[in-house]
């Protein structure tokens, strides 16, 4: 038990953050150039010049580079169309085509914004070379687009990771620990015993909360060094802030699965339906896939997800320095799920059948 | 004075019904026992006089209270000693007495002199694991863990069961000990030669109370003519004794095969006669007194 307190974190951070990282460094584009003006090739500079892009191949067929992403060799064509210097000084403006494999939604979003933040730059020194007003070449309203990343200016999704992988870490180890551990009772005979003796039902249930809220919240401490050794994240913000909204949160997950191992008679059972309940609300934690882009139905659920909430209140602690003001919904909902799952799994312990 | 009032309990669980209509009383300081084959409902009886299942109907008072209203002071006055090991094999010995008594708010110098005699047995392995003991030990452990709140009553679920025995012996002179100090005790066992220890026996056999007698009365009313058989074929002579036109009763027993007849008198040459026709050989027949054992197969053929 001992060594997979210790491993289980170090594996998790270091294997997850680089596996589940959404950083876009090194996107494949392809230029299909029909205008092959200085302007044109300014562009295309630009991106090259950019930390996100790699050219992998110039073409001047559209086609070509279609089968480039169709064979994988890139993410993204853009369609430089003909006299594209010249209607942008004589008309002032002129369209560009970006074509992004989407397959991978949230990525071809940030491939999206990241090329748009190139254009648009290119779009203000044009305009201040011109000495004319900007040439829209998004949308012929002139419209300037900025992008400044708050909180995590250097795009580097580690940063953004880590935190969401800590939430998961104490999130299985509370809620399988805490699922398995009644019912483990249940099969080895043990709560017979335990059951005769005058023990009260929250004094059970708080034995079997107790000693699991201190590994999690033990294991929520070492991950955080492990966090900051390895990749050093960002702690803006209180840690003391982090660690309260944790002892809430890790009631709220031990009494789930202490609910789970009340209801269910074997190990088995109790594994499947923690799993089960697990995946969802990992999946849909906004850990992978922010929450924004769900349909508004799942949105709605993920307001019942605990795990949505702390993922929250950590990425807004740790990284924007949020203090409690800030996460106050958040944190009075996990309240709300504190104490509701509580009362239920200790509602749900019976002592006679 | 009784310790626990049994009326009319009954429990069915979905499709069995495990109890029907189970009455009885045990007199307060003695040593009851319920004897019957697996699945007679005896655990079942003792989940509910020790509050861990409710009946479908009856009464049940432990020490005069009710363990349907009562239940919170019944559970610290009762002491339960389930069939299966139930302590915490990663617990050590010692850890485990400590915890039991912390859960019932006593501590174990308080209660020592109850499982001293108990007790002391297994201290010399007190650092060891629950789990890592021996089948008897085990159950010396169980017993000291059930003892260790100074329970009124104790409830015992098949204690020697899968116990050598040795041990079996060793522990039914641990709870003559114990009934000395005055505890009432329940216990529940498959095994007849035990009945004879107790001071009140119950026969219980699907879900229903046979008899419920001192062990000597039920030797006392055994009526019957009963003779221990023996030849050189046993198979064949226990087929050839059920197909004996007034056999009534045919069971092995160790070495021999306990018969019993229709007939209140009986020609032993008949029989002798009978048996040598069936071509077996060193044919023994001698007239024994019952042990207890005959008397319940005699009960539960009834």
């Amino acid at each position: 038990m001992i060594p997979i307190i210790f491993v289980m974190p170090i594996v998790q951070l270091i294997v997850l953050v680089h596996a589940a990282t959404f950083e876009m460094k090194n996107i494949r584009m392809v230029v299909v150039d029909n205008d092959y003006s200085s302007t044109s090739k300014k562009l295309v500079e630009k991106f090259q010049r950019s930390p996100f892009f790699i050219i992998s191949n110039r073409t001047n067929s559209y086609k070509l580079a279609e089968e480039d992403i169709k064979n994988g060799n890139a993410e993204v064509v853009i369609s430089i169309p003909e006299n594209f210097e010249k209607n942008l000084i004589r008309e002032n403006k002129d369209k560009l085509q970006l074509v992004v494999n989407a397959i991978n939604g949230t990525s071809a979003g940030l491939i999206n914004a990241y090329s748009i933040s190139v254009i648009s730059e290119f779009n203000k020194e044009l305009a201040g070379r011109n000495g004319k007003p900007a040439a829209a070449i998004i949308s012929q309203k002139q419209i300037n687009t900025f992008y400044s990343f708050w909180y995590n200016p250097e795009l580097n999704f580690k940063t953004f990771m880590v935190p969401g992988i800590l939430v998961l870490l104490v999130t299985i180890i509370g809620f399988l620990l805490s699922g398995m551990n009644v019912v483990r009772e249940k099969e080895i005979g043990t709560i017979e015993q335990i059951n005769v003796t005058p023990i009260k039902k929250y004094q059970f249930i708080i034995g079997k909360l107790l000693p699991f809220w201190f590994i999690a919240l033990f294991e929520l401490a070492f991950g955080l060094t492990v966090g900051k050794l390895l990749f050093n994240i960002p702690m803006v913000g209180s840690l003391g802030l982090v660690f309260f909204v944790a002892s809430i949160y890790l009631i709220v997950i031990l009494s789930m699965g202490l609910f789970v191992s009340t209801i269910t008679n074997t190990q088995q059972q109790s594994m499947l339906i923690s799993f089960f309940i697990m995946m969802i609300f990992i999946l849909m934690s906004g850990l992978f896939t922010s929450i924004e882009n769900m349909p508004s139905w799942a949105q709605t659920i993920t307001k019942f997800n605990p795990v949505a909430y702390f993922i929250k209140i950590m990425r807004m602690v740790l990284l924007k320095g949020s203090g409690f003001a800030e996460i106050k919904t958040e944190f009075f909902s996990l309240l709300f799920f504190a104490f509701t799952m509580l009362s239920l799994a200790v509602w749900r312990y019976r002592k006679t059948s | 004075m009784y310790a626990v009032e049994v009326e009319n309990i009954s429990k069915s669980f979905e499709k069995v019904e495990a109890l029907k209509n189970i009455s009885f009383n045990v007199k307060s300081g003695s040593l009851f026992g319920f004897i019957g084959p697996d699945g007679a409902g005896k655990t079942t009886l003792f989940r509910i006089l020790v509050t861990l299942l409710k009946q479908n109907t009856g009464t049940a008072k432990i020490q005069g209270l009710n363990n349907i209203t009562d239940y919170k002071k019944i559970r610290s006055i009762v002491g339960y000693m389930p069939g299966k090991f139930s302590l915490y094999q990663d617990l050590s010995v010692e850890e485990n007495l400590r915890f039991f008594a912390t859960v019932f708010g006593t501590t174990v110098e308080n209660n020592y002199h109850l499982i001293k005699d108990i007790y002391s047995q297994i201290e010399p392995f007190k650092t060891r694991l629950a789990g890592k003991l021996s089948g008897g030990m085990k159950q010396k452990l169980a017993l000291s863990c059930a003892m260790i709140h100074k329970p009124e009553v104790l409830f015992l679920d098949e204690p020697t069961t899968g116990v050598d025995a040795v041990s079996r012996k060793e522990f039914w002179e641990m709870l003559k000990v114990l009934k000395n100090s005055g505890i009432t005790i329940l216990v529940s066992t498959p095994y007849m030669d035990e009945a004879e220890l107790c001071d009140e026996v119950a026969l219980i056999q699907d879900g229903k109370i046979l008899k419920i007698e001192t062990p000597q009365n039920i030797i006392g009313a055994y009526e019957k003519n009963l003779y221990a058989v023996k030849s050189t074929n046993m198979f064949k002579l226990i087929a050839d004794l059920r197909s004996f036109e007034f056999s009534e009763s045919v069971f092995p027993f160790g070495q021999f095969i306990h018969y019993t007849d229709k007939r209140d008198q009986i020609n032993e040459n008949d029989l002798i006669n009978y048996l040598a026709q069936k071509d077996h050989k060193n044919i023994v027949l001698q007239k024994i007194t019952p042990n207890i054992e005959d008397c319940f197969m005699s009960y539960l053929n009834k």
